[in-house]
């Protein structure tokens, strides 16, 4: 009897393609649930909002000239001249190819980013679980100040920050920008995880507790498995804000530890005015470890936290 | 020795009491149910047991060690929650081994022991999938699963079946019950069903604001209830509870006054050392038997509602002084909404509650 029931559940999922759903598109629903016109309606505005950056990729392929005729050319011979130039280009004509160090840039950017969320994950989620599950006498306050944190603009903390830096002798590292990035994202993944783990049923952790798992234990082994979905989320808003910060980037990284924001706004300018190709085709290689990170955790994020283990 | 014992345990919560000087031994293979309605403090009881909060005072001794001070890890217990508590990132069979990682048995043993209890509950095709793919009864039997493939000292119940429609309920007590007795632990049951506590325990303990108001045989309770609480709680449909005055008793026929009309009823000799006051009389609907005549020992109502019952029915009369009387009839006996009827009392079947509620026995 209880066999029945079970199959039930599985032959509700409706058949699709794998692979199609895997990347969060279902085949069985779309058209058929929303209609054409409504369809329709969210194919024009995805195209408008993905117009700019549809447009960016294209210029990344344009010649000089090309990024530059009036009117805009949609159909021209694309060129893979731009990306060669990212990481080494000629000044002028028979000029001597130099390194731009983008490619520094480039890891720069994805070793900052990767590293202080990584960090902000690790010290964030153990945070929250110790705010939602060991409370302290004030709990609230402390959650509320440490978001308080995140209230001010960016410019008005700037210079004091700025000047704690150069006391310290922070300016320039490493370890001051990631500390800062880590510091950035750290209100969010408190708030977020902790939401999570308040969701989650405690009769699951007084179990592990009976089955004879201490604290630690219930902690990885039970409600970690649990939020993976907010873990995926958290990071994903995590490498966003970091991967595109710009301010704190301009002012507190030093030549090594250049960001790619950064070193993109100082290839504006020069001896032949704004080089439009370049600057596509950075942007265009800038966007992608975002677009795959969002693309792997998409899975996570679609899937539900606790696959109705609990009902409430 | 799988054994437990609350020595006078108390729990509060700031100035609530949630347990109050319960007191209470389970032996070796004896099933307690803890019986009550909700807030009556018996998952609190069962939580104490557990580790899972401290008692505010008295002794907690499980196995024959005090175990007031250590946290639920190191109690070797096997707990079923109410809600299954499942790991929802485990599989099933993950589930089943996860209390068996912290014995440190072989994995053979292991495999062994999970192959065991999957065919006991009939898991065995389900084992490899996730708490969320399989049925509510498949997770209330893995819960099971989950706590009996261990050697605890003692088992416990959180309301097991609760969540189980009557069907799977009725064949889940049966088979919880069955898995039990082979195992000769001490187990503790809460539960809100008196069904469930008749059926599966062998002792009852019947609670109610955080106290043990009787603790006593199936049987026991429902044929000597030690108070107006547990005589009206266990019994299905309730029992009849009317206030009287006593007058007086000889040879253990005790004269009542119940609403102004004197009734002579067989009673407990022990009534006979009761001074006249106050009484509440109980009877059971299945002790009243509907007489054609009026007589000194019958008591009348107007019939006002009839609900079958399938083999019985039963009927819902009311006095002409206004008190509802239940009582069933064979499904042969006609009763028509609107007659009027003479109930007359079993013999020896009329329990005399004191004015304090308690019960007046030998």
């Amino acid at each position: 009897m209880p066999n029945g029931m079970a199959n039930a559940n599985v032959a509700e999922s409706e058949p699709g393609i794998p692979w199609l759903e895997r990347l969060g598109l279902r085949s069985g629903a779309g058209v058929g649930v929303a209609g054409w016109g409504r369809t329709a309606l969210a194919a024009v505005v995805s195209v408008i909002y993905f117009f700019p950056v549809f447009w960016i990729i294209l210029t990344a392929f344009k010649t000089y000239e090309d990024a530059l005729a009036v009117p805009a050319k949609f159909i021209f011979t694309p060129t893979l001249a731009n990306f060669g130039q990212v990481f080494s280009r000629a000044y002028s004509a028979g000029g001597q190819a130099q390194n731009t160090g983008f490619a520094l840039y480039f890891f720069n950017s994805l070793f900052i980013s990767g590293v202080s969320v990584l960090l902000a994950l690790l010290i964030g989620t153990l945070a929250a679980f110790g705010f939602s599950r060991y409370p302290l006498k004030g709990n609230d306050t402390y959650l509320f100040m440490i978001l308080s944190t995140r209230m001010l603009p960016a410019i008005v903390v700037i210079i004091p920050i700025f000047i704690m830096f150069r006391v310290t002798g922070l300016a320039g590292t490493y370890l001051g920008i990631i500390a800062l990035y880590t510091a950035f994202n750290l209100p969010f993944a408190i708030w977020m995880m902790k939401s999570f783990f308040d969701e989650l049923s405690l009769d699951v952790e007084d179990a592990a507790r009976i089955d004879g798992s201490s604290d630690i234990g219930v902690f990885f082994k039970i409600c970690l498995p649990q939020v993976i979905a907010g873990l995926a989320a958290t990071a994903v808003f995590g490498l966003i804000l970091t991967w595109n910060e710009f301010l704190f980037a301009l002012l507190l990284s030093g030549v090594e530890t250049r960001t790619v924001p950064v070193a993109m706004s100082q290839t504006i300018g020069g001896d032949i005015g704004v080089r439009w190709g370049l600057l596509a085709a950075i942007e265009t290689l800038f966007l992608i470890p975002v677009v795959v990170v969002t693309f792997v955790l998409q899975n996570q994020l679609l899937r539900g936290v606790t696959f109705g283990t609990v009902k409430r | 020795m799988s054994t437990i014992e609350l020595k006078k345990v108390t729990k509060r919560f700031g100035s609530f009491t949630a347990v109050r000087d319960v007191d209470l031994s389970v032996a070796a293979g004896e099933v307690v149910c803890l019986l009550g309605p909700s807030g009556c403090g018996k998952t609190t009881t069962l939580r104490i047991i557990a580790g899972l909060e401290r008692a505010t005072s008295g002794d907690v001794v499980i196995a024959g060690k005090r175990m007031n001070q250590l946290p639920p890890e190191r109690r070797d217990i096997a707990m079923v929650f109410q809600f299954y508590a499942l790991y929802p990132a485990l599989t099933v069979r993950e589930n089943i081994m996860f209390p068996l990682h912290y014995e440190r048995l072989g994995v053979s043993v292991a495999n062994a022991r999970i192959a065991k209890v999957a065919e006991l509950l009939h898991l065995e095709s389900v084992l490899d999938r996730l708490p969320g793919q399989i049925s509510e009864g498949e997770k209330q039997r893995v819960a099971v699963a989950r706590a009996v493939v261990r050697d605890p000292n003692c088992f416990l119940f959180d309301e097991p079946l609760s969540r189980l429609d009557v069907e799977l309920r009725q064949s889940m007590r049966g088979q919880i019950k069955s898995v039990l007795t082979g195992l000769s632990k001490a187990t503790v049951i809460v539960t809100h069903d008196q069904l469930e506590a008749l059926t599966m325990a062998d002792r009852i303990a019947i609670m109610r604001d955080g106290r043990i108001e009787q603790i006593a045989s199936p049987h026991e309770v429902f044929a000597r209830p030690a108070n107006v609480f547990v005589a009206s709680f266990i019994g299905t449909p309730q029992m009849n509870l009317i206030g009287a005055q006593l007058e007086g008793v000889e040879a253990d026929v005790a004269k009542f006054v119940l609403e102004g009309r004197s009734v002579w009823l067989d009673v407990d000799p022990a009534v006979g050392r009761l001074s006249r006051g106050d009484v509440t009389l109980g009877i059971r609907p299945r002790a009243l038997v509907p007489q054609s005549e009026p007589s000194p020992d019958t008591v009348t109502g107007l019939a006002e509602l009839i609900e079958p019952m399938g083999a019985e029915t039963l009927v819902h009369a009311r006095t002409p002084g206004g008190h509802e009387i239940r009582f069933v009839v064979p499904r042969a006996i006609r009763v028509r909404a609107g007659e009027t009827l003479h109930l007359k009392a079993n013999s020896r079947q009329t329990h005399v509650f004191d004015a304090g509620g308690k019960a007046v026995r030998q």
